[in-house]
């Protein structure tokens, strides 16, 4: 691979006792859309929250632009250029919609103006001046992703974008992630959506039993359907 | 002469507006407690002794060093302030993770060393603080005291200030964000131990503002803030903790029902917010403005 | 194991019963009060899960109600005792049902501030002798004679029934079955109200009863020290009781016993030192909570693991 601008290695994580990942390793290139697929429990989520920095131990490597990552608190983790949209979307209630949008801090140049924010998500300027939890799911998924645009992070992590949405929406987020790639963000996608996933991805990387167990490229995806179903148990 | 239920008409402002002074140190004391709260998840028990600290800076501030009141409502709270943050990052950092009653332990024990330092010192009996601003207007039902007017003014002015300050600022926002969720906070790149901190030497620093604010009102004294401390106890149960207006409104409202009580039947003025805590567990027992959790 | 600790009681025995010839029996007597109280206190937290943060306002209020009932009316002490019993429970039937409402440390600000208010009544309250206290409180003799107390050596048996009593009913209550129901409800809430058990009565019931404890504590107290003031009814009180607990070891059986011999002791040979002693019970405190919350009783336990591991 030419440029690499995320490699995982060996990456063990612990939440209290039990033991989640056992030595993790991939890799994503600049501008690349990647997902971790896998069944539940797999480890997927806690891989994401490792590279953020927010599991209680890890061990091994993670290497964002060449820096390493573990042992580092998550606050410097994000100001590398890292940002996180977390399964359960995140939006503070005791903040507005526009609040939400402006509260994390720019980390780098080149971050997303709000004008275009407002321009990929008109609802959200709509309703800016809502409680940030009175929106509609699909409404709060765009806002989770729309905040961290602004930053001028060129990773994402998205955490499961489509869980528990209506298909018109989760169309809409498939375009939203694609014109994202288009503008060069770099993003590692988790799914168990494997149908949304495959109309995005660059490559697919299979987490069984907290290891990536297998590599797919998009162009193998249409041979590679028996394997897959196999792993994902669908 | 005017009056009503037979009480003279200067009497009962006079009392009212004692119970508005209260009322402006019950609110400035619960707002402190409650955002500290938030983001610590310490009920604060040395808060009525960081308000003495605050009143004892600015009287050991004037008889040593000549520094004006005026200079000490700035001075006082930056240095008590300070040692707040001092705590915090020496003892309470560490106690996070644990059960709230511990912070309670630990916030009292402090209590104790401070205020036992003081009285060793200094005994318990009081200091006198001149009246920054003397004189006082006649207001034809009664005779206002300049300087307390300008308590209740400036107590108004520095609720409605952290109000703002919380509600409509981006500092505000990190606060009232890593108060939900301060991990995903912090993974905005947000550092969230430092506002913590930062978040106690404030409320801290409040307290002692309100200190400062009481000395010429009251004796400066080691103890001048241990019962006053647990009232405030009772008005934050009152108001319950979770809306900044709502600790600003019920500090204000229960000076004044103190006040009162004062009027209307003396010896229950002690004793009239307790009543109305137990009063307000009957009905609502999280609190006129508080959450259900 | 069952043997060691067989003897171990019988130690503690002996020593209770000989103690008197050895130490000064008016301590004897002062510490078990504060032992029995600090049980009482340790019961609700322990295994109720609710740490009160107002428990003077049961013991100031035995000991007045113990000092009047003698002093003031002229009868019995057992009277004075079963007064200040009963007037501790009704106080913590009311304010125990209002405090319950709330859980942890709201439930200990509510019942700091209804100790507050107790105190600020027996400051104007006129049976309790405002600021001087009742003084002089005699000492006569219970059970119609039968047992003279105006020996202190005499009393301190009457005072070892008393804490044995107490203690026994604490442990007899903790392994009923309402005790057991009492830690399901402290450990999960919502499961035991799932399974039908009005978690609030249970609750309620352990507040009165350390209430009504707390209240013996005071009440035999007075009766030791021929005196009550408003000393043992202060949030100081409060905090002081809270202290012997967390010195001892926090819901630990023997840990309240053994961190309210180590206070008084402690408050005996600090007496000299005034203020500082203030400041000296506070740096406990932080020390306790920063570095040892096993208190005594949990650590000299774990270092007693660790050796009969090690050989």
């Amino acid at each position: 691979m030419h440029d690499v601008l995320l490699k995982v290695d060996r990456l063990e994580a612990w939440y209290g006792e039990s033991h989640i990942l056992h030595g993790v390793g991939f890799e994503i290139g600049r501008g690349e859309l990647v997902t971790l697929l896998g069944r539940n429990g797999a480890g997927k989520t806690t891989t994401l929250r490792s590279i953020m920095g927010i599991v209680e131990k890890r061990q091994g490597s993670v290497r964002f632009d060449g820096q390493e990552t573990v042992g580092r608190p998550s606050d410097t983790i994000a100001r590398l250029g890292i940002a996180y949209c977390p399964e359960e979307r995140g939006i503070f209630s005791s903040l507005s919609v526009e609040e939400n949008l402006l509260l994390p801090p720019s980390v780098k140049p080149g971050g997303l103006p709000m004008s275009e924010i407002y321009g990929l998500f008109p609802n959200l300027e709509e309703r800016r001046r809502s409680q940030g939890t009175k929106l509609s799911g699909g409404e709060q998924q765009m806002l989770a992703i729309g905040r961290i645009l602004r930053t001028g992070a060129n990773l994402l992590l998205l955490d499961e974008p489509t869980e528990g949405l209506a298909p018109v929406i989760v169309q809409r987020i498939g375009e939203i992630i694609r014109q994202l790639k288009q503008r060069g963000f770099t993003i590692l996608l988790v799914e168990q959506n494997f149908r949304f996933a495959a109309t995005v991805a660059d490559r697919h990387y299979v987490m069984e039993d907290g290891r990536v167990v297998d590599m797919i490229e998009a162009s193998d995806v249409t041979q590679s359907v028996d394997k897959l179903h196999n792993y994902l148990g669908v | 002469m005017l009056d009503i239920f037979s009480i003279p008409l200067p009497a009962l402002f006079g009392q009212l507006l004692l119970g508005l002074i209260n009322g402006a140190f019950y609110a400035m004391l619960s707002l402190g407690l409650a955002v500290i709260f938030g983001m610590l998840n310490v009920i604060n028990f040395t808060h009525g002794a960081q308000y003495m600290l605050g009143a004892f800076a600015a009287w050991l501030m004037l008889t040593n060093l000549s520094i004006p009141f005026w200079a000490a409502l700035v001075l006082a709270p930056l240095v008590v302030g300070l040692f707040g943050v001092v705590i915090e990052r020496l003892l309470l950092k560490r106690i996070y993770h644990l059960d709230h009653l511990y912070g309670f332990l630990l916030t009292f024990g402090l209590a104790l060393v401070i205020e036992g330092l003081f009285q060793w010192k200094w005994g318990s009996s009081g200091a006198p603080y001149p009246a920054p601003i003397p004189g006082g207007y006649n207001l034809g039902f009664m005779f206002m005291p300049a300087y307390r007017g300008f308590v209740v003014v400036a107590a108004l002015v520095v609720c409605l200030a952290t109000w703002y300050g919380i509600e409509r600022t981006r500092l505000g926002a990190y606060l009232r964000a890593a108060t939900e969720n301060p991990t995903l906070v912090r993974a905005f790149g947000i550092n969230v131990p430092r506002l913590i901190t930062l978040t106690y030497g404030l409320g801290v620093a409040l307290a002692a503002l309100a200190g400062v604010l009481a000395a010429p009102i009251q004796q400066v004294s080691a103890l001048m803030g241990t019962n006053l401390v647990l009232v405030v106890f009772a008005v934050v149960v009152i108001g319950g903790m979770g809306s900044i207006m709502g600790s600003i409104v019920t500090g204000f409202g229960l000076g004044l029902i103190e006040g009162f009580t004062k009027v209307i039947y003396p010896p229950a003025s002690n004793t009239v917010i307790f009543v109305v805590m137990a009063l307000v567990l009957m009905v609502k027992p999280a609190g006129l403005f508080g959450q259900t959790k | 194991m069952t043997n060691q600790r067989f003897i171990f009681a019988a130690g503690l025995i002996v020593l209770a019963l000989v103690g008197p010839f050895f130490v000064y029996p008016v301590f004897l007597m002062t510490a078990l009060c504060f032992a029995l109280f600090a049980c009482a206190f340790n019961l609700l937290l322990g295994y109720a899960g609710l740490m009160s943060f107002g428990h003077a306002m049961f013991f100031g209020l035995g000991g007045y109600l113990f000092g009047y009932v003698v002093k003031t009316a002229g009868l019995p002490p057992e009277v004075g005792l079963l007064a200040g019993v009963a007037g501790a429970a009704l106080l913590g039937l009311v304010t125990g049902a209002l405090a319950i409402r709330r859980q942890g440390i709201y439930f200990a600000m509510i019942t700091l501030a209804f100790a507050q208010m107790v105190y600020f009544i027996c400051v104007q309250a006129p049976f309790t002798g405002g600021e001087d206290g009742l003084q002089g409180i005699p000492r006569r003799a219970l059970l119609g004679g039968l047992i003279p107390i105006e020996n202190d050596r005499a009393l301190y048996y009457v005072v070892l029934a008393i804490f044995l009593f107490g203690f026994a009913a604490i442990n007899r209550f903790i392994h009923s079955p309402f005790g057991q129901v009492l830690k399901a409800i402290r450990d999960n809430e919502q499961r035991a109200l799932s399974l039908g058990y009005e978690a609030d009565r249970y609750k309620l019931l352990a507040f009165v009863l350390s209430a009504s404890l707390a209240g013996l504590a005071g009440a035999t107290k007075a009766m030791v020290l021929q005196f009550a003031t408003l000393t043992d009814v202060s949030a100081g009180m409060s905090g002081e009781v809270v202290l012997m607990a967390l010195v001892g070891g926090l819901g630990t059986v023997l840990g309240p016993v053994l961190g309210a011999f180590v206070i008084v002791a402690m408050q005996n040979y600090l007496a000299s030192f005034g203020e500082f002693v203030l400041v000296i019970q506070g740096s406990i405190f932080v020390v306790i909570v920063m570095a040892f919350r096993k208190g005594l009783v949990g650590e000299i336990g774990d270092w007693w693991r660790a050796r009969q591991k090690a050989g």
